[in-house]
């Protein structure tokens, strides 16, 4: 009759001992961690707290996607700063990966001048730290832009101090920036601040996102372009109807972590004076004296916008991978 | 680069609550004879103050040509320094902006915050950022800076206009409280250094730029043309600019607050930098100067129930000066800012630099 072995030597039971024991060690150290945590802030006289969220905030915001005053609470300038961030990181996601998957393109170009100038933007661009880059557009480009009459006028887009104006559709008509008193005035307006900061951020992006490209256009076997090419087909067919779907599945992947590298990069904002989440956290952080749960905020705040993008490409990821019958 | 490192500063002060002992514990007896003052210690045991500074402000914390750190509030520095390790050489100044000041001072990475920070309830409040302040070394007021090209005389001149302001600054609320008492609209550009916000000022995005009336003079002396930027009439607010200690250390906090009360003082005798050794030698040959004694530290033990050397007051003295020399040589008539003494004048001549009694 086989005896079953005693419980330490079963094979059943020890993965479990172990697991149990590894988490038990974990739990040690986070209870550990937070009531260090705890004890260390009520010494300190700040248990964390979360009444202020309710108080009146007391400062303006330059510019909100939400109506904002002063009298206002905290939690609302967080929002409105939140809304700025979602805002510039949307543009920012839409901008720099067209421009990132043009330049990836041009790298296999026939036109050999416009090959080497997406190697030469790529090159330069990555190269430089994003805030120098920032600041660069900022204060030294778009902060020399003249105001008024001598702003620069494209058809149905002025660039000026002031902002960025183009011309759209308001009460159903079609308005171009117009000078009013010597002020601009034009349905779609970006001020200077987030002009600066979408440029700098798609500039720097894109030229990630071009490698992306690249990298994915170049892992499709040579066999595709020439079969494309034998049935006569023109390069920019061949790159849009054969070659780019079978890329995608490498792109995608790389791509994700350019887009939340983009969100990141997007709390730079306070450098050019931007009203993001950031900067408005830390003029909050300021007032109220409230540094951990302001962090706490900041923090989840970041994590759930990144997460958010992850989901989301990562489910563009499942429509584009071969499904194997 | 700087807005990676300033994210950072709240990280080690997380980690220090999560990881910190409650080693502040203890202490409590104090009494006359032994002080306990952790950070007191500290500083004696390093040989060297780390003084918190701006670093940027002409007259109050700027680096010289020569690399070394001059103006007012270095100099409450210095006189800290040479009370408490007996050489206001013996100084590690940190550059902070406005945003980062108040996480240096919690986290203990500075001793002392001398960087024109303007005393408030929520800065002071245990509930608040819990700041122990010092005697004020400079009362501003909160002023606007514009350029003598765009015509504004007045604060209601400047409705709808882009206003620029370093942010986390009491500045930056003044100026929402005002502009909405007057019920104009503005747009405030917020920036984290003053570096940023002048240089956005200078590259003309506002119209006007607001900070206390000191600083503004002091900046305009850095100016291309000093002579095309108006300071506006209006005063925004009460900016008592007050160095500050961490809260929780009233031994360490005593031992500033009584070197600078001993620079007041010392201007109020007339006792300067050049004749400081004159008056201990005079308070040395005759007993009968008792309060001249006493300051001095030739009898008594002033010194020694803060924990600081009988004469930490000559020390000081001898160091940088005299209140009054100290404001002439950094921002008064021997300076570039050739500002008034104005509030910052002597009690006795109308002002409000006043000393408690050393006794």
């Amino acid at each position: 009759m086989p005896s079953s072995p005693p419980w330490w030597r079963d094979r059943r039971v020890i993965p479990w001992l172990v697991q149990g024991v590894v988490g038990l060690v974990v739990l040690v150290v986070i209870a550990f961690l937070l009531g260090n945590l705890v004890r260390n802030l009520s010494a300190a006289g700040l248990l964390l707290s979360w009444r202020w969220l309710g108080q009146p905030a007391g400062f303006d915001l330059s510019e909100s996607v939400l109506p904002f005053n002063a009298e206002l609470p905290y939690w609302r300038a967080l929002m409105a700063g939140l809304v700025n961030t979602l805002r510039a990181v949307a543009i920012g996601l839409v901008g720099s990966t067209l421009l990132g998957t043009l330049l990836g393109m041009a790298a296999f170009s026939s036109n050999g001048l416009l090959r080497r100038l997406a190697v030469v933007y790529v090159e330069v661009i990555r190269n430089i730290p994003l805030l120098l880059q920032l600041v660069f557009w900022y204060f030294v480009v778009f902060l020399s832009l003249p105001n008024g009459t001598d702003a620069l006028q494209f058809p149905g887009v002025v660039l000026a101090k002031s902002g960025f104006y183009a011309a759209g559709f308001e009460q159903g008509h079609w308005h171009g920036p117009a000078l009013i008193n010597g002020v601009w005035h034009a349905p779609l307006r970006l001020s200077v601040e987030l002009t600066a900061l979408l440029t700098g951020l798609i500039a720097y992006t894109s030229a990630f996102i071009a490698e992306v490209v690249r990298g994915g256009i170049a892992s499709v076997a040579k066999g595709q372009w020439e079969a494309a090419a034998s049935l006569g087909l023109h390069w920019s067919i061949t790159l849009r109807r054969v070659v780019l779907p079978q890329a995608l599945r490498v792109i995608i992947p790389g791509l994700n972590s350019q887009y939340i590298g983009l969100a990141k990069n997007s709390s730079l904002a306070v450098a050019v004076g931007y009203t993001d989440l950031y900067s408005v956290a830390e003029t909050t952080l300021n007032q109220t004296g409230r540094a951990v749960e302001v962090i706490l905020l900041l923090l989840g705040a970041y994590l759930v916008i990144d997460l958010l993008i992850s989901a989301v490409m990562n489910g563009l990821n499942r429509l584009v991978q071969i499904r194997e019958r | 680069m700087a807005p990676l490192h300033r994210r950072l500063l709240a990280a080690p002060l997380l980690m220090a609550l999560l990881l910190g002992g409650c080693a502040s514990e203890g202490g409590g007896s104090g009494g006359a004879t032994g002080v306990q003052s952790q950070k007191l210690d500290t500083v004696r045991g390093r040989g060297k103050l780390i003084c918190g500074v701006d670093g940027k402000l002409p007259g109050f914390s700027f680096v010289e040509s020569s690399g070394s750190y001059s103006g007012l509030d270095v100099d409450i520095c210095k006189a800290v320094a040479a009370a408490v390790v007996d050489d206001p050489n013996k100084i590690e100044y940190r550059d902070l902006n406005s945003s980062e000041r108040f996480a240096a001072l919690a986290s203990g990475e500075i001793d002392l915050l001398s960087r024109n920070t303007t005393m408030t309830l929520s800065r002071d409040a245990a509930g608040g950022n819990g700041l122990s302040f010092a005697p004020t070394t400079f009362y501003d007021g909160q002023g606007v800076m514009v350029p003598v090209a765009s015509g504004v005389k007045t604060l209601k001149d400047l409705a709808g206009k882009p206003i620029c302001v370093e942010s986390g600054t009491t500045t930056e609320l003044n100026l929402a409280d005002r502009m909405r008492e007057i019920k104009a609209a503005y747009t405030p550009l917020k920036f984290q250094t003053g570096d940023q916000t002048y240089t956005a000022y200078l590259g003309g995005r506002c119209v006007a730029v607001t900070s206390d009336r000191s600083q503004l003079a002091a900046k305009r002396t850095s100016f291309p043309d000093p002579q095309a930027h108006l300071l506006l009439d209006e005063v925004l607010s009460k900016e008592p600019l007050t160095p500050a200690t961490v809260n929780g250390d009233p031994a360490w906090a005593d031992a500033v607050r009584w070197t600078i009360f001993g620079l007041f003082q010392a201007e109020e005798l007339g006792i300067t930098k050049a004749n400081v050794a004159a008056k201990v030698a005079e308070a040395k040959a005759n007993p009968n100067l008792a309060d001249l004694r006493r300051f001095l530290g030739v009898e008594g033990d002033f010194g020694k129930q803060l924990g600081l050397p009988p004469d930490f007051v000559v020390k000081a003295v001898s160091a940088v000066g005299n209140y009054g020399e100290i404001f002439e040589r950094n921002v008064g008539q021997e300076s570039k800012l050739k500002l008034a003494r104005g509030l910052n004048r002597q009690w006795k001549d109308g002002g409000l630099i006043y000393s408690p009694p050393f006794r």
